[in-house]
């Protein structure tokens, strides 16, 4: 199988798998006990409240009505070309599009998650590799140790810590928001602040900008380093068995070709695929990172909204954390197969 | 690492069933001293903002969490195991159709499902343990699946089958014993993840009512008043969610290792 | 002066059930140009023999006791990086399964020049690229072939591969570890063919490892049998035609199939080898030896020496020179 044909059949097979998440969504917040007009009201309004409410977002119609309506939003061209995002159905708070409200929220969830990754990735794959190379020492030990540990700290904790020491007795970083308040935001072209403030040149806001980022994204890809540390480990011991990083040590390759040419070369692959899967972990943490943090991105969205008991944009929010975790595993999957020659037959 | 985990994980059993003995204080009073005090003789752990027994709240304050976990924790074992063994013995469409399902829910990121659920069923011990049991119940499945896929065509599953064996007897009494090492695993682990699910769930205002001693609470209402730098109301709680998620973590992790040595070579 | 000479080489596997002693008090030596062959069943430390040369012993492994000199040289003494310079340059090593001895995300060029480059910085990018091509073009390859991937080459030509990055810096000694038990019998007979004429153009000596026996005495001048870790005979192989000592390697021989004498009764020598966590006390072939005396069972037998290039471990063998009768009923 080429590698174009194996990226469109992987494409394909995306599309069952999204419908099977959209509809668990709607399972979950129209299906499931719990009338989302009645819990927003907390009993508190007249049935003639409610009922217009009901109208208002058309939760009146039948349950299959709102499943089709749900799904065509989605997919509503029309829709996505007038305003540039999807229809997800008006907020039960403030009646404004909820598919707006998320797509000014969600670059900052991005731009966290971008920086939480590559934080993870390097501790995780960095300590991953020192481990598994000086195998059942002290040192594995102690590595392992903290991997372990790391996995068991709630995120938010760390969030806090960091923040009571850095933000409340250090005052060293600002603590919540994406840049310093007496600092205007850059013009927005990705509305990923640092990237942003580096394509218009300005340093200073980029610096500004990372300043932000730091604390939170360090909270974010410090816990999930730990599974990574873990995963590259256990991959590494794999491969370092394998013949043929035997066979490299043989022919007296230098260490460093050894370990990263062959031994993590291979050994990424299957940390790739797992790191993909951990993106799910790593939005779960996002949330409450974001809600640490102040952070105004999709996770404080949905926690805000989660206090005015609005489900329509809480839905929204959940929807578009699928899509965005679905279209991440494809890109893993597509960058496995170009990584891999085998695939390449 | 079993034993470390097993030692911490008892001691927290324990110290949260005889807290009614021990604690000094009602760990709901509040203004039982002045608030927001630091750890003194008089308050070991400080009091919080409302002036309640920091000490005393820690010692009850695991019963939400151990309650939670072990809700979800048998939730997920009663619903994952059966489903697990059940649709990968038929196999055919029903076991297509229950993987896809699962692969789905395992793909999506756990806390927002449990977010979405918890927000539709509101607050509530049962409520919390049940959202976070339906994030696990995946994981339960997908172990169980591959599985049962490697062991059912060994001889003696195939023996049994000869000799006109009734299904659930050869689930139950051929293949269900060879799963219940990695179930074990799998348990533990996902008592570790119910436990952070918890205190997350709790972080986020989904969690028990604020008079209520525990310890994701407690951790919440620091933040709030972070910048009080109280940090004793911070950090006592958030030790012991360590300490008991880590006690969880380090028995699975164990358990792993000796059922599967081929990672230790 | 022998190109290598080993000396009471002992290698220890320190495992959590207990210490395998993989190799005990091995010695031999090896001219320029040589040819010897290891035989002996699977587990008797062949492997942990042939590793040891290029200090390579898997995890847990340890030399525990005894000198390897290559060149005069103990590599046992050798730094990390000094002995980095003598893989694959002065002694190389053929693996096994040819399947998974190439790093499966880098071109087969790639493997080679990165070779020449590691032991040879001076050679341009050029140069070593045309150098591949020359080393692949006798291995009766395609030199186009260098830019394919290794999944892309079946296991004969993988295993041609292995051994041209084995000559490729025209070493003074490869160590051919059971190169054609993963191929099948057709493919094998050419790889031996091929390693051996390169072995002679280029005057290598050459260590092949096998449990098949007829192979080795085939192919090689010297001949060690190995069995859980100890050396029981070094002979020519010559002599191991004419005169086998050891009943362990008579019992090889017989189970060798003998086309000339197509009659000859295959016998397989009864028994498995030993647990090696707990070898027997004494020789370590007594509880399979027909000839064993209470004296096998309580101590060790030295290696004696009975003849010119021929040594021994059996106490059958000694003052009074017990002879066996090669094809002797038992
Ligand atoms: N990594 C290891 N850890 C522990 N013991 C080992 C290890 N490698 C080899 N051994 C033990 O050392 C002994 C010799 O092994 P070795 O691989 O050298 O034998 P071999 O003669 O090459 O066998 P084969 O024909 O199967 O390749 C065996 O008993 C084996 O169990
Ligand atoms: S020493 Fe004894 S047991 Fe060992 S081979 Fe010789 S006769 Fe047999
Ligand atoms: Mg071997």
């Amino acid at each position: 199988m080429g590698l174009r044909s194996y990226i469109i059949t992987r494409i394909l097979l995306t599309i069952p798998t999204l419908l099977l998440l959209l509809s668990m969504v709607f399972l979950i917040m129209r299906v499931l006990p719990g009338d989302p007009v009645a819990l927003h009201f907390e009993k508190k309004a007249t049935p003639e409240q409610m009922e217009s409410m009901r109208r208002a977002l058309g939760l009146d119609t039948p349950l299959w009505t709102q499943y089709i309506e749900y799904l065509g939003g989605l997919v509503d061209i029309g829709y996505i070309l007038e305003h540039g995002y999807p229809n997800l159905g008006k907020s039960m708070q403030t009646f404004e599009e909820v598919g707006g409200q998320i797509f000014s929220a969600f670059p900052a969830t991005l731009e966290l998650a971008f920086y939480s990754m590559i934080i993870a990735s390097v501790i995780g794959i960095l300590l991953g590799v020192i481990s598994s190379k000086s195998y059942n020492s002290i040192l594995d030990h102690l590595i392992r140790g903290v991997g372990t540990v790391t996995y068991a700290v709630p995120i938010f904790f760390l969030g806090i810590v960091f923040q009571l020491i850095f933000g409340v007795y250090l005052r060293w970083l600002p603590t919540g928001l994406r840049i310093n308040p007496a600092v205007d935001p850059p013009a927005t072209i990705t509305g990923l602040y640092t990237i942003d403030s580096l394509l218009q040149g300005n340093l200073f806001k980029f610096f500004e900008s990372l300043k932000a980022l730091l604390l939170p994204s360090l909270t974010l890809g410090i816990i999930l380093s730990g599974i990574f540390i873990r995963m590259t480990r256990t991959n590494m011991l794999e491969t370092l068995r394998l013949d043929f990083v035997t066979a490299a040590k043989a022919r007296g390759l230098k260490e460093s070709t050894v370990t990263y040419g062959y031994a993590l070369r291979n050994a990424f692959l299957p940390i790739l695929t797992m790191m993909g899967l951990q993106f799910a972990i790593l939005l779960g943490g996002a949330i409450l990172t974001e809600t640490t943090f102040s952070w105004p991105g999709l996770g404080r969205y949905i926690v805000d909204r989660i206090n005015f008991r609005d489900y329509t944009a809480i839905q929204g929010a959940v929807v578009v954390f699928g899509l965005f975790v679905t279209l991440v595993s494809l890109v893993v999957d597509i960058l496995y197969a170009y990584l891999d020659p085998r695939i390449r037959l | 690492m079993v034993i470390l985990g097993t030692i911490i994980v008892s001691a927290l059993v324990i110290m949260t069933a005889i807290a009614p003995w021990i604690a000094p204080h009602d760990p709901a009073k509040t203004r039982v001293g002045p608030i927001r005090e630091p750890p003194s003789p008089q308050f070991p752990m400080g009091t919080t903002h409302l002036g309640q027994d920091m000490l005393s709240r820690i010692l009850y304050g695991g019963s939400i969490m151990l309650q939670v976990s072990a809700l979800s924790v048998l939730v997920c074992f009663l619903i994952g195991v059966p489903l697990g063994l059940f649709s990968s013995y038929v196999g055919g469409v029903f076991d297509r159709a229950c993987s896809l399902v699962i692969d789905a829910v395992y793909a999506f990121p756990g806390l927002v499902i449990a977010i979405a659920i918890s927000a539709m069923l509101g607050r509530g011990v049962v409520n919390m343990a049940l959202s976070i049991a339906v994030v696990y119940i995946p994981s339960y499945f997908r172990v169980v699946r591959s599985q049962v896929l490697s062991i059912k065509e060994l001889t003696y599953v195939e023996a049994a089958r000869g000799i006109g064996a009734k299904w659930y007897t050869i689930l139950f009494r051929y293949v269900f014993p060879n799963v219940i090492p990695s179930i074990v695993v799998v348990t533990t682990i996902n008592f570790a993840d119910a436990v952070l699910t918890a205190a997350g769930l709790t972080f986020i205002g989904l969690g028990v009512e604020i008079h209520i001693p525990d310890w994701g609470r407690d951790l919440t209402s620091g933040w709030a008043y972070l910048s009080s730098g109280a940090w004793w109301i911070i950090t006592f709680p958030g030790v012991m969610i360590i300490l008991l998620a880590l006690g969880f973590t380090l028995i699975g992790e164990g358990l792993s290792e000796l059922l599967n040595p081929k990672l230790q070579r | 002066m022998p190109l290598l000479e080993i000396g009471s080489l002992t290698v220890d596997y320190p495992t959590s059930r207990g210490t395998i002693r993989a190799v005990e008090d091995v010695s031999f030596s090896l001219k320029k140009g040589e040819t010897l062959g290891l035989a002996g069943e699977s587990g008797s430390g062949k492997s942990t023999l042939g590793l040891s040369i290029i200090r390579l012993v898997p995890y847990p492994g340890v030399i525990v006791k005894g000198h390897i000199r290559i060149d005069e040289t103990d590599i046992v003494k050798l730094r990390e990086h000094e002995m980095r310079s003598i893989r694959g340059r002065k002694a190389a090593y053929i693996f096994q399964d040819p399947m998974t001895s190439l790093n499966p995300v880098k071109r087969i060029g790639a493997h080679f020049i990165e070779l020449i480059r590691t032991h040879e910085p001076n050679t341009g990018k050029e140069e070593a690229f045309e150098r591949t091509k020359t080393v692949v073009e006798n291995l009766g390859i395609l030199s186009e072939r260098i830019n394919d991937y290794p999944h892309q080459f079946s296991g004969g030509m993988r295993q041609r591969i292995m051994i041209g990055l084995a000559i490729a810096l025209n070493p003074d000694l490869v160590i051919a570890d059971e190169p054609t038990t993963a191929l099948d019998v057709i493919v094998q007979a050419k790889i031996l063919d091929l390693l051996e004429s390169l072995r002679k153009v280029y005057g290598m000596a050459l260590i092949l490892i096998s449990h098949d026996l007829s192979i080795i005495l085939e192919r090689c001048d010297k001949i060690i049998i190995m069995y859980a870790g100890h050396m029981l005979e070094y002979v020519t192989s010559i002599e191991m035609h004419r005169n086998p000592k050891h009943p362990y390697t008579q019992g090889l021989l017989q189970s060798i199939p003998n086309i000339e004498l197509s009659d000859q009764k295959l016998v397989a020598i009864p028994g498995s080898p030993p647990d090696m966590l707990n070898p027997p006390k004494g020789c370590r072939f007594w509880p399979r030896c027909s000839y064993a005396k209470k004296i096998c069972r309580v101590k060790e037998p030295p290696l004696i020496k009975v003849g010119r290039n021929h040594f021994v471990r059996c106490f059958l063998y000694g003052k009074k020179g017990v002879h066996v009768e090669r094809n002797r009923k038992s």
